[in-house]
């Protein structure tokens, strides 16, 4: 196997990803599965290639910088799960 | 009137013989009477979409109606909508209501289309069979033992069971074309950037790419017209002018060059789907096509690519779910770490885990080289033999999947046997390159989906060459008859 459990523990505290310890072992398979069939591309030669990151590379657009939308704090911080006087509330993060 | 196709309706509405309250309530009537089996609708808003058909007649007799004016559609659940909740399959967004509308919404809503409701999809677009909906699995109207296929399995399923005239989906890696073959409809995955992404959930960002999904190539284009084009909310948004996908439609195929990779006939591809295409490839050589075999040769090498470049952008673009602005977000957090990271344990479900953990680890540090800007370099090989491929030929026909539409829980417990249902679509993704998946034939009663592919801005040929071959078929017209 590739990735072990202790791994996947590593892997899901870089994404803030809460995992059950149950779950582990069954992950450890699965994502081990995954690097393997991803595998073959190291043999592929690349030397030089140039990497591809978008289709629409040598076209973005830049607008003009100026202002477009209007205040609307309201509307957009009505599907917030914890408000308090207009900010987002969460956990005290200073002692 | 379900039995007609989008334009069918239109034509009727136009004149003045339907009107599209009938139509709504005839939808709504059948959705009643089947929907409870599929489960292809997570939400149906049938006092707006009664509003809508009110408001569409009047704009029909005053003469102001466009060619999609009263047509009741459903939209995938990933479309940001402000009168219904969008929960893109999952439980973090399970109330989730939008303060702002996708464009694509917007611009349906304003050619006259009357949303009827959302359709069920694999959680964050992520799966090939629907049953990654934190909303339960999608019964695929032909046999519904079997999925539907996915991402967009509820919309396909919902135009399959002729539940809406049409519906719109997302392609990210095969989402509109696999459960458009799966179900024996049509749907084209337009070029990268044709339709704005404005307001559809993000899950790989350079992949992602909205479409319709209908009966028949020619309501396809007529949907098409009305979604693409720029959006200045959409920075990658293409800014060249959409060519009038109807006009196109009857062009005569004398002389179109098909190119039929070898890659795609080889290992892997069930003989009696095979054996549809084969005989669709024929159709198509009748009414003046040139067949000509061509290679692709590094299509081992896209699920590869694919696997790490869509989870490594999904890991990224899900990093917005924190539990702070919007989403779920878990009781009694004891610290910041304890929100971000139980909000999202409990608000995700296991495929989307796994792909946010590959994307993860593929991003990290000491990896990022081995894996991330590797598969980068091998998509550059992959859209170089397409470029190749079309300096020879004009469009690249194939199946759309390598078997037809399995049985639910089949494939659940083995991801990567999954991830094979991609194996001839991801390719178009990774390039950015226009396809389209249309009805070939059945087995054992299942529906076969043939794929055309073209070089990018050239849906119009896509449409053109599935147009003339829906004249000299009748696939695209079958129905299931558990819903007929």
């Amino acid at each position: 196997m590739l990735l072990t459990p202790d791994d996947i523990k590593q892997i899901a505290h870089l994404a803030r990803l809460g995992i059950e310890e149950a779950a582990l072992d069954h992950l450890a398979a699965d994502l081990s599965t995954m690097l393997d069939l991803v595998e073959q591309l190291q043999a592929v030669d690349t030397e030089g290639v140039e990497p591809m990151a978008h289709p629409a590379n040598a076209s973005l657009l830049m607008r003009d910088d100026i202002v477009t939308e209007s205040d609307q704090r309201d509307v957009l911080q009505a599907p917030a799960p914890a408000l308090q006087d207009g900010y987002f509330l969460v956990p005290r993060v200073i002692e | 009137m379900h039995d007609m196709t989008m334009a069918q309706q239109a034509a009727l509405l136009a004149s003045g013989e339907l009107t599209s309250a009938d139509l709504v309530e005839h939808y709504l009537a059948r959705i009643e009477q089947h929907d409870a089996r599929l489960n292809a609708y997570l939400a149906v808003d049938a006092e707006g979409a009664r509003l809508a058909a009110a408001e569409a007649d009047k704009r029909l007799q005053r003469g102001e109606a466009g060619p999609l004016t009263g047509i009741p559609i459903a939209h995938k659940d990933i479309f940001c909508t402000t009168d219904m909740a969008t929960t893109c399959g999952s439980r973090m967004l399970e109330n989730y209501v939008s303060p702002y509308a996708a464009t694509v919404v917007d611009k349906l809503q304003a050619a006259g289309m009357v949303t009827l409701g959302k359709a069920n999809m694999d959680e964050f677009a992520m799966g090939s069979s629907n049953e990654n909906s934190y909303f339960g699995a999608v019964a695929n109207p032909w046999q519904e033992n079997r999925v539907p296929g996915g991402s967009s399995g509820g919309s396909a399923a919902i135009v399959a069971a002729r539940l809406a005239s049409a519906a719109t989906g997302t392609d990210t890696g095969g989402s509109i074309r696999q459960p458009a073959a799966f179900c024996g409809i049509t749907g084209i995955k337009p070029t990268y950037g044709r339709v704005s992404r404005y307001g559809m959930v993000a899950f790989a960002s350079s992949l992602d790419q909205g479409g319709p999904l209908a009966q028949t190539a020619e309501d396809c284009a007529l949907m098409l017209q009305a979604m693409a084009g720029h959006d200045v909310r959409d920075s990658t948004s293409s800014v060249l002018k959409v060519p009038d996908f109807s006009e196109s439609l009857n062009e005569n195929l004398a002389g179109l060059r098909i190119g039929i990779p070898d890659e795609y006939f080889a290992q892997g591809l069930d003989s009696d789907v095979g054996d549809c295409v084969n005989e669709a490839l024929s159709v198509l050589e009748s009414a003046g096509a040139i067949l000509k075999r061509i290679s692709l040769p590094n299509q081992n090498l896209c699920i590869p690519a694919y696997y790490i470049i869509a989870p490594a952008e999904a890991s990224s673009n899900l990093s917005r779910f924190d539990g702070v602005r919007f989403g779920h977000r878990c009781e009694n957090p004891q610290d910041i770490d304890d929100l971000y990271t139980r909000s999202r344990g409990e608000g995700f479900g296991p495929e989307v885990k796994r792909r946010i953990l590959i994307g993860a680890y593929a991003l990290s540090a000491g990896y990022y080289d081995a894996y991330y800007k590797k598969a980068q370099q091998v998509r550059q090989l992959v859209s170089d033999d397409f470029t190749s491929a079309f300096a020879e030929v004009d469009v690249i026909a194939g199946p759309t999947t390598p078997t037809t539409a399995f049985e639910r829980g089949a494939k659940s417990d083995d991801p990567v046997a999954m991830y094979l249902n991609d194996l001839f679509t991801v390719s178009a993704n990774l390039s950015g390159l226009p396809a389209i998946s249309a009805p070939c034939g059945f087995a054992d009663g299942l529906p076969v989906g043939l794929q055309l592919s073209a070089s990018v801005n050239q849906e119009a040929r896509l449409l053109n060459v599935v147009h003339r071959y829906q004249g000299l078929t009748d696939w695209h017209r079958r129905m299931p008859d558990a819903v007929a």
